[in-house]
């Protein structure tokens, strides 16, 4: 589904913060990515989406190459910080304009909203709060559920974990355990917290400065591994 | 700020030309003066609670926290602008023989400014006395305008006062003693998270708009456009200022300013009478997204379709003013004709070379905070000056030449035929801006990230 080749960033200062030889994600694979602050995460997410330019390289998503056409928008969906929220709607105008934007109908996006109220635990909708307002946990509700809209092929959640309290961190494992059984989607999600990445995803990579550092298939054995490989002697 | 340093030493000598004593004078009008410095400090002047947060919990004393932050807000921008007019213009009144009576009724503006300064933080919270402070404010314009009701009678008393006895000015500083301690006390009381540094949230209203659900993508994108400019205290500033510059015209049109007084410099006020919004708006298309504009940017988006939505937006804006303006059929049918022909030719030809100018401003926009509307480098600057000047030079050049060639007619003829002409170039200019928008998308993207 997704091929990376010799791609590379290196900002104007000279310092490269991403660098991958080969990569390749097939369909239906739900894929980590793990890896300490600066490891490049969040810019391999970002030049997947096409928001930033690569140095050198390509990435294909479902042979589109990202950069040059803009055909892979229509199956891809993604939720990578707030700056993908607008702050002055409300979760359901927002929902019900991602949808717009998606092609779905107002019947759509109430059934997908539906189905996953337990999720937002009663303090989304109909809050009578923008999003502006909510609070950082809620806010990353609002974004992954909104991510779903559309039934897209590939999902990319970046550090979809963090800020979520810890029942509402089970469901959303359930949520992408769910996502992931559908052999015609693929799951891209980075996290710094291995137990997490590790229960979600059956494919492992770990980035340290911008390169691939591990890439595993999950096993019994993965957490062991990861932990051996981030561990402070 | 220089404006008004000039201002204040030159006033002196403009009044007296005018054959008026200029202290006196000065005094007539201080009640507008006061009342509109309230208002304009609602607007724009807030309480800097953001910077309270950090010092909370450091060994500090409540009390001298209250007092550093009330004694910060004394040299804000909004009481040294002041200081500019007072200062040189009392140095004057020194200078022609004023006495040290000058030195008192000089203490005394700067007083009631200072006054101003505590009650609006005072009431910042407070919706209703801003109203109130509004409505004074236009009751008392319009009463006087129409000589029902000379409130300067009465106040010019009191403010010349402050110069004629040697202690009238303490009443101005017994004012600013008293809102000063009370807006300490409100803030030494209310010095907690959850109180008076609390966020405030308004009350959401999910608003569907179903009736624009008919325009298509078109429909989606007007919809998220009419709440921006609801819910934004940004672009309700904007809003506020298209409104003001409805009654711009009124400088031009009722040749009270001898300057002013000629065909070309009416095209001028025509422009921008129906064009106010326009403009403000316009030459901010897309940073009004820039919040979000990485999720713009992977989403399907119809460029065409999103550069519609903001068009027929400035389009209606237009629109609007236009039928607002038209209390200038008091001047005559002429006059509200000029508005037309310049709402014709904004809307045919000003609303796409702003798109343009637009998509290449790559300054984010803070939609939560009204600060950045005047002033500083977001808005009213050079550039988007020096881009605005063929928009009204083009249409008043036009329009001299039909009124001298021909007749104010023609001349109102040609202004609309180039407008009408300019809706031809409609899809060459979308196409335009849309490859900008494609090519400039990594910079523009870079450039919203930053945090002002």
């Amino acid at each position: 589904m997704i091929q990376v080749t010799n791609l590379s960033k290196t900002y104007a200062n000279g310092v490269r913060v991403l660098n991958i030889e080969q990569l390749e994600i097939p369909k239906g694979q739900s894929f980590g990515l793990v890896g300490n602050n600066g490891a490049g995460k969040t810019t391999f997410f970002s030049l997947l989406l096409d928001l930033i330019q690569p140095s050198s390289g390509h990435i294909l998503n479902n042979n589109v190459q990202v950069n040059t056409s803009e055909a892979w928008k229509p199956f891809t969906a993604a939720f990578i910080d707030e700056s993908f929220l607008i702050g002055y709607l409300t979760a359901e105008e927002y929902f019900y304009f991602i949808g717009d934007l998606r092609g779905q109908n107002k019947a759509d996006v109430d059934a997908l909203l539906a189905k996953h109220e337990e999720f937002f635990n009663g303090e989304i909708l109909n809050s009578k709060k923008y999003l502006r307002d909510l609070s950082k946990g809620n806010m990353k509700k609002v974004g992954i559920i909104a991510a779903l809209i559309g039934d897209p092929e590939v999902v990319i959640l970046d550090e979809p974990f963090a800020n979520l309290d810890p029942t509402t961190v089970n469901r959303l494992k359930k949520i992408i355990k769910e996502l992931a059984d559908d052999p015609n989607r693929t799951v891209l999600v980075s996290s710094h917290d291995l137990v997490h990445t590790v229960e979600v995803c059956n494919r492992i990579v770990a980035l340290h400065l911008g390169e691939v550092v591990k890439d595993i298939q999950t096993s019994p054995e993965t957490l062991k591994e990861l932990e051996a490989f981030f561990a402070v002697d | 700020m220089a404006c008004f340093a000039i201002l204040g030493t030159a006033v002196f000598f403009i009044l007296k030309d005018e054959g008026l004593e200029p202290l006196a004078a000065i005094n007539k009008f201080m009640i507008y003066y006061v009342l509109f410095d309230l208002v304009i400090r609602y607007f724009l002047q807030k309480m800097p609670v953001t910077n309270i947060k950090p010092l909370l919990i450091l060994p500090i004393n409540r009390s001298t926290i209250v007092h550093y932050t009330l004694g910060k807000t004394t040299i804000s921008f909004f009481n040294i602008l002041h200081a500019f007019f007072f200062v040189p213009f009392t140095i004057v009144l020194l200078y022609k023989g004023y006495g040290y009576q000058a030195i008192l009724w000089h203490l005394a503006m700067m007083a009631l400014i200072y006054t101003n300064n505590f009650l609006n933080i005072l009431v910042n919270s407070k919706n209703t006395v801003f109203y109130i402070a509004l409505v004074l404010l236009a009751a008392l314009g319009a009463s006087q305008y129409y000589h029902v009701f000379d409130v300067t009678e009465y106040s010019k008393v009191f403010f010349q006062n402050m110069y004629d006895t040697n202690y009238w000015f303490l009443i101005a500083v017994l004012l600013v003693i008293g809102t000063y301690y009370s807006a300490y006390n409100y803030f030494k009381n209310r010095l907690n998270l959850d109180d008076g540094l609390a966020k405030k949230s308004e009350v959401a209203q999910t608003e569907n708009f179903t009736w624009l659900d008919q325009f298509g993508t078109l429909g989606t994108f007007l919809k998220n456009d009419i709440r921006l400019l609801k819910r934004n205290k940004r672009s309700r500033t904007t809003l506020i200022m298209s409104f003001i510059f409805i009654f711009y015209g009124l400088l031009f049109f009722t040749q009270s300013i001898e300057a002013y007084d000629n065909p070309w410099m009416k095209v001028f006020a025509g422009i921008f009478v129906s064009g106010g919004f326009l403009f403000t708006f316009g030459q901010f298309v897309p940073s009004w997204d820039s919040a979000y504009y990485q999720l713009m940017m992977s989403q399907n988006i119809q460029y065409r379709e999103y550069i519609s939505s903001k068009w027929w937006l400035m389009v209606i804006g237009t629109v609007i003013s236009t039928l607002i303006a038209s209390f200038y059929l008091y001047f005559g049918l002429h006059t509200y004709l000029i508005i037309v022909a310049g709402a014709i030719f904004n809307i045919g030809v000003n609303s796409h070379l702003v798109m343009l100018g637009g998509a290449f401003v790559k300054t984010p926009i803070d939609l939560t905070t009204s600060k950045q509307a005047f002033g500083d480098k977001q808005a009213f600057n050079m550039k988007t000056m020096l881009i605005s000047l063929p928009k009204m030079l083009v249409p008043m050049g036009l329009y001299t030449v039909g009124y001298y060639l021909i007749s104010p007619y023609a001349g109102l003829i040609l202004v609309a035929a180039a407008g009408v002409l300019g809706f031809a170039f409609r899809n060459y200019v979308f196409d335009k801006i849309e490859k900008i928008y494609k090519s400039e998308k990594y910079a523009t993207i870079a450039a919203y990230k930053q945090k002002n």
